[in-house]
């Protein structure tokens, strides 16, 4: 048993965790990291470092290690693979015991697994492509506080995907020209609006005073279409105390969605708000600032799949995913992998989206993908594709930049959605026939006619910057 | 100078989500989406209410899920049926999706005027 003598000194990282014979346990959570070594480092020696550095390791032997089972705890690098057309660059796995993480805790395991490892000077670059979450440890987490299907049981709407807008000018409106900016999107055809995500409580309209004032629109809006209505109130702020005030608050008002940003929120607060949201039937929205701070770099920092799959852990109803066609980043194959993660109850792996690993999510609720930056009616054939029912296509400009207004706008994308989700039913492969269905439709809406019009030559060709890779 | 003359205005009308956006649906359209319902392996349903009550979540049903109807025909006639009996109704079609344990399609089927 305690055969171990205690031996001062710097070993390689490779004699304690490259172990390429470990047939990884189902409870064990994997990571994929590509890794840009230094270039006299081993790549054996650099996957074991990072194994090390991300788990129990440290530069040296201590001599406190003798005290514990480190063969229980230690990360283990067990795999290598070649970065397909990338030579100076390589694929590290390693399986991680499940007990080196607190359970339910998406901070402990980010602070473990993108921690100090990420400044660790023995690799250029790291970025983390991908986890698998074992469903023992998915178990322990809450998850999104509702769910697609009871969002859908709740607002009451089938068969279609939702549609959204965010309020332009995103910043300077008074809160009742705001609520007037809502009331005319949702009277014309929209299910929801949404706060931007700059729009906290700044000194031109106060978070109480546009709570207030969006209500009374949705209420109205609701009223007249007779359909369900919904505006995410933004209660994102300096500190959790002010944010739940402010989530008391749209409770209160009757609201039936509030948002929040996760990655500068951070992951205590958006945990703590998703279980208050569960707990008092509410929906939550949440936006992604930051992110493409974290996951733009082909080379260095965290794939979005991974950001996505620790927002469905910590709890989210809707997540942005980005567009593939408007004018934000995102390749569509790795989109549709991530969009799988985060709406699916197994997602099995599959290189071609990007996915390294089985993900099993048992029981846990899916999150509705929301597409949203740039978009307009002729870009609905293709979303309703590649999106399907269980997302939220958003136009803020391709609403609110219609030449009749708001109601005209928001007329003009829902007719367009409906005709693409019609079609599609039918069998017509959507967007293949995107110009006949479009035209079609707008025969009988002047607002989709001039819509189509209006934005017939836009589109938002720049080629991607974080590609799938591939030889 | 005022662009008001060439401006058209949206106005605001009772809706019942789904389709509502797009001309009523002719028999043939309606047969298309029936199938839809059928091939995606849900069961059908017929759902009426009074306008007056539209706006709730629960419509009485019509008789009963048409478990297992394989027949887009079947389901026509009993959205006929439906409609002669509760002829100031407005009449929805339903499809129960029991893997998402949820509607995967619902929409106006008739609309009482």
């Amino acid at each position: 048993m305690s055969t171990k003598t205690y031996d001062a000194g710097v070993k390689d990282y490779a004699l304690t965790y490259w172990t390429p014979d470990y047939v990884p346990l189902d409870s064990d959570l994997l990571a994929c990291f590509k890794v840009t070594a230094q270039s006299d480092v081993p790549r054996e020696e650099a996957a074991a470092a990072v194994a090390a550095e991300s788990s129990t390791g440290t530069w040296t032997t201590v001599w406190s290690d003798l005290l514990t089972d480190l063969d229980y705890y230690k990360g283990r690098a067990y795999r290598i693979e070649d970065v397909p057309g990338d030579r100076e660059s390589f694929y590290a796995f390693v399986a991680y015991p499940i007990d080196l993480f607190e359970e339910g805790s998406i901070v402990n395991v980010l602070t473990s697994l993108v921690g100090n490892v990420f400044g660790f000077k023995a690799v250029r670059a790291l970025r983390l492509e991908d986890i698998r979450f074992p469903l023992h440890y998915v178990k322990t987490c809450g998850g999104p506080p509702n769910g697609i299907q009871v969002e859908r049981d709740r607002m009451d709407k089938y068969g279609r995907p939702f549609l959204g807008a965010t309020v332009k000018p995103k910043l300077g409106l008074s809160a009742k020209n705001y609520g007037r900016a809502v009331y005319e999107m949702l009277r014309g055809g929209l299910d929801f609006t949404k706060d931007d995500e700059n729009v906290n409580s700044q000194p031109f309209m106060r978070w109480q005073n546009r709570f207030e004032f969006v209500s009374e629109a949705v209420r109205k809006a609701q009223e007249e279409t007779g359909e369900r209505k919904g505006h995410y109130l933004n209660v994102t702020a300096p500190t959790c105390e002010e944010m739940f005030k402010r989530a008391e608050f749209a409770k209160e008002l009757g609201a039936p969605i509030i948002m929040h940003d996760f990655l500068t929120g951070g992951f205590t607060a958006n945990t703590s708000l998703a279980n208050w949201c569960r707990d008092n039937g509410m929906l939550l929205h949440i936006h992604r600032a930051m992110h493409a701070v974290i996951d733009r770099n082909p080379k260095h920092g965290i794939h979005f799949r991974v950001l996505a799959k620790c927002l469905r852990l910590s709890g989210g109803d809707h997540l942005h995913t980005g567009t593939v066609v408007g004018k934000l980043e995102g390749d569509r194959q790795s989109t549709l992998g991530f969009v799988d993660a985060l709406r699916e109850s197994f997602v099995p792996e599959d290189r071609s989206r990007g996915l390294f690993f089985d993900q099993d999510w048992g029981g846990m609720p899916g999150v509705m993908a929301v597409a949203s930056g740039g978009i307009h009616v002729w870009h609905i054939p293709a979303l309703v594709t590649i999106f399907g029912d269980d997302s939220v296509l958003q136009f803020g400009g391709g609403t609110q930049g219609h030449p009749w207004g708001n109601a005209a706008g928001a007329a003009a994308n829902r007719v367009a959605t409906e005709a693409c989700v019609k079609a599609r039913n039918e069998g017509v492969e959507v967007e293949k026939n995107a110009r006949e269905i479009l035209t079609e439709a707008a025969r009988h809406s002047p607002e989709l006619a001039i819509a189509m019009e209006t934005w017939k030559e836009i589109k938002f060709e720049f080629d991607v910057v974080d590609k799938l890779d591939a030889a | 100078m005022s662009t008001a003359s060439t401006m058209g205005d949206h106005a605001t009308i009772g809706r019942y989500e789904t389709f509502s956006y797009l001309p009523p649906l002719n028999r043939d359209e309606l047969m298309e989406q029936i199938l839809y319902i059928l091939e995606n392996g849900w069961n059908a349903s017929l759902e009426h209410e009074h306008p007056s009550k539209a706006f709730e979540y629960y419509w009485p049903m019509w008789k009963m899920p048409f478990f297992g109807e394989q027949d887009p025909n079947v389901i026509l006639a009993e959205i006929e049926a439906c409609r002669r009996s509760y002829p100031d109704h407005h009449v929805r079609l339903v499809g129960y999706d029991t893997y998402a344990q949820s509607k995967g399609h619902s929409f106006l089927v008739y609309r009482a005027i």
